[in-house]
């Protein structure tokens, strides 16, 4: 179940909205930011206040990369694997991160810290190879860099975009 | 040489909007409300020859007049923004540097359109971009330049940011439509073009977000202003190159269309790094055929890169030296793209990971000899797909086909890959 001053603060970005169900990335964003993830209950509670079927919010939350349906650890790391990191050394920081961590691309620690995505480009193929922690962009990540920047994310809250512990928006200014 | 999109940059940080306006920002459109009529906006965009740069290059002003004028109802104008292309991160510089630009363009666009509502469509990651775009929005409004009755015009607009997901076919503008309207990104048929029936069932525009941001100093400097911004005489303006791979600076560049590939690596991107050697480049984005060696002269414009064989694209330029396996940068552009697709249609759900799986062996030295018909089949076979995806993706394929047959020979040859699998 979702607080009542969450479920209203939807209802009023849908009433913004042209027709209900554009609101539905947003609703399902602050719904994954409840939960730490698409949980079963979010899909249904999504789908009540946007007057769609379940199947129709699973229609949508299945297609796009950011929308975990399955549950995740509090920091998710998406490893660009596209073609300017890949020119760089994309695949060697992923073996990196993979070896770190003990996980497989797509596994989730024991501790529930880190999930470990590749995903594709993030846009800052300036500065490849680039990972994504929650929010946050790291560009030129070499082996060393990938370090520090695990530490740094255990040190700090979830950063599930949306994840338990997340600041909320307000919270950042 | 003269710049406008980067034009009101601040090193390491936004513009902010005092700045923007001390330096003649929002001059177009007091200019353009005080004496403008929509017509005569749409005609300097169309004397300017501005051509889409979010990657199909189609004449900005002219896909404006595609919308009928005498349809009763909202009409809407959507800025694209979902900027996934691989080795393409212009928009996002962009919008970290300067919204205000991106804000007054799109003002102008609906005033030139006739639109009350506007969306900008960006994409999961870029949340400065997208933060700076909702503040210039407010500060904007806050100004009487956005909102209701723009500077005593009569004229009212509306500029809501809707943040995506993740999925690069939700840059496809039909894909993007559905993704905005809350329904699955899968791309929609065409005819009708959104022009006539598009978000809503509405006449829609949708522009990329630097072609937007380029129609303030075309509206305040006029359209031979802005034709003579080109290097040569068939292109007209800048173009963001935002360069990645084996040079030495990897940055987004504002320069002249019309420079030389050569120009554009030697120059500011400082040449290759230190003791690389250029072989190859994917031009325009990763749909884009390879350039290599021999088009090193090829003037940077639309129609120049397209008679050389590739496509200007997005202007993101991915450059490969001497110890890159063309296969194996095939294999991942391919493996980006068969992960992608949408799903929608054979052609591209089934026929893009067999492709996927074609390169993977030869690449792992399982080649044989018939798979080179193969994959030149496909680039046929994939022509015929619902929607751009698929025909992008086999870009570089037949650019490796047509420019490195011999590489995959030799993998099939010697069993193995010649480059080790070397990057």
């Amino acid at each position: 179940m979702i607080p009542d001053a969450l479920k209203e603060e939807l209802r009023t970005r849908i009433a913004r909205a042209v027709t209900s169900r554009e609101a539905a990335v947003d609703v399902m964003k602050e719904l994954q930011r409840h939960y730490g993830w698409l949980a079963d209950e979010a899909v249904a509670e999504a789908a009540e206040l946007l007057g769609l079927t379940p199947l129709q919010v699973e229609e949508l939350a299945t297609f796009y990369e950011m929308i975990y349906r399955r549950p995740v650890g509090r920091h998710v790391i998406h490893v660009c694997d596209s073609i300017s990191c890949w020119a760089v050394g994309g695949e060697s920081l992923m073996a990196h991160l993979a070896a770190r961590l003990g996980i497989e691309p797509g596994g989730t620690t024991a501790d529930g810290a880190f999930t470990l995505l590749p995903c594709c480009c993030l846009g800052n193929c300036g500065e490849a190879p680039t990972l994504m922690i929650g929010d946050t962009l790291h560009g030129r990540v070499s082996p060393e860099r990938a370090e520090e920047v695990l530490n740094e994310a255990r040190g700090t809250a979830a950063t599930v975009p949306g994840g338990p512990g997340a600041l909320r928006k307000e919270e950042k200014a | 040489m003269e710049q406008l999109l980067f034009r009101h940059n601040r090193p390491g940080r936004c513009v902010t909007f005092a700045e923007y306006r001390a330096e003649g920002g929002f001059a177009a459109l007091e200019k353009t409300l005080s004496g403008m009529s929509p017509a005569e906006v749409q005609q300097v965009v169309i004397d300017s020859g501005l051509r889409g740069r979010g990657g199909a290059g189609f004449p900005t002003g002219k896909k404006w007049s595609f919308v009928p004028r005498d349809i009763p109802g909202p009409r809407y104008l959507i800025c694209n923004c979902d900027e996934m292309e691989p080795g393409t991160y212009k928009d996002r510089v962009l919008l970290e540097a300067n919204p205000y630009s991106l804000v007054e363009g799109i003002t102008l666009a609906a005033y030139a359109i006739g639109v009350a509502h506007a969306f900008i469509f960006i994409r999961r990651g870029y949340e400065e971009g997208a933060e700076n775009c909702r503040r210039a929005i407010a500060e904007a409004k806050a100004a009487g330049l956005l909102g209701e009755n723009i500077l005593g015009s009569g004229f009212s607009l509306e500029i809501d940011v809707h943040q995506s997901a993740g999925r690069y076919i939700c840059g496809e503008e039909t894909a993007l439509m559905n993704a905005l309207e809350g329904r699955r990104a899968n791309p929609r048929s065409k005819p009708p073009f959104p022009a006539v029936k598009g978000l809503w069932g509405r006449p829609t525009v949708v522009n990329n977000v630097e072609t937007l941001a380029n129609i303030p100093s075309i509206v305040a400097n006029g359209a031979a202003w802005f034709k003579g911004l080109a290097r040569i005489p068939e292109a007209a303006g800048t173009k963001l190159f935002c360069v990645s791979g084996h040079v030495r600076h990897t940055a987004c560049f504002e320069l002249p269309l019309g420079m030389t590939l050569g120009e554009i690596i030697d120059g500011p991107c400082g040449g290759m790094l230190p003791g690389r050697e250029f072989k190859s480049c994917i031009p325009g984005g990763a749909s884009t055929p390879f350039f290599t060696k021999e088009h090193w002269h090829v003037p940077m414009d639309f129609d120049t890169v397209a008679r050389a064989g590739s496509r200007l694209g997005t202007g993101g330029i991915i450059v490969f030296d001497q110890g890159t396996c063309m296969v194996a940068a095939t294999l991942n552009l391919i493996a980006f793209y068969a992960r992608e697709s949408c799903g929608w249609c054979t052609p591209c759900r089934e026929g893009l990971p067999f492709v996927q799986d074609i390169l993977a062996r030869i690449e792992a030295g399982a080649g044989r000899e018939e798979h080179i018909g193969v994959l030149r089949e496909h680039v046929q076979y994939l022509s015929y797909a619902f929607c751009p995806l698929a025909p992008g993706a086999m870009g570089p394929v037949e650019g490796l086909l047509r420019l490195f047959e011999d590489e995959i020979r030799e993998h099939i040859s010697l069993g193995r890959c010649p480059f080790g699998g070397r990057k």
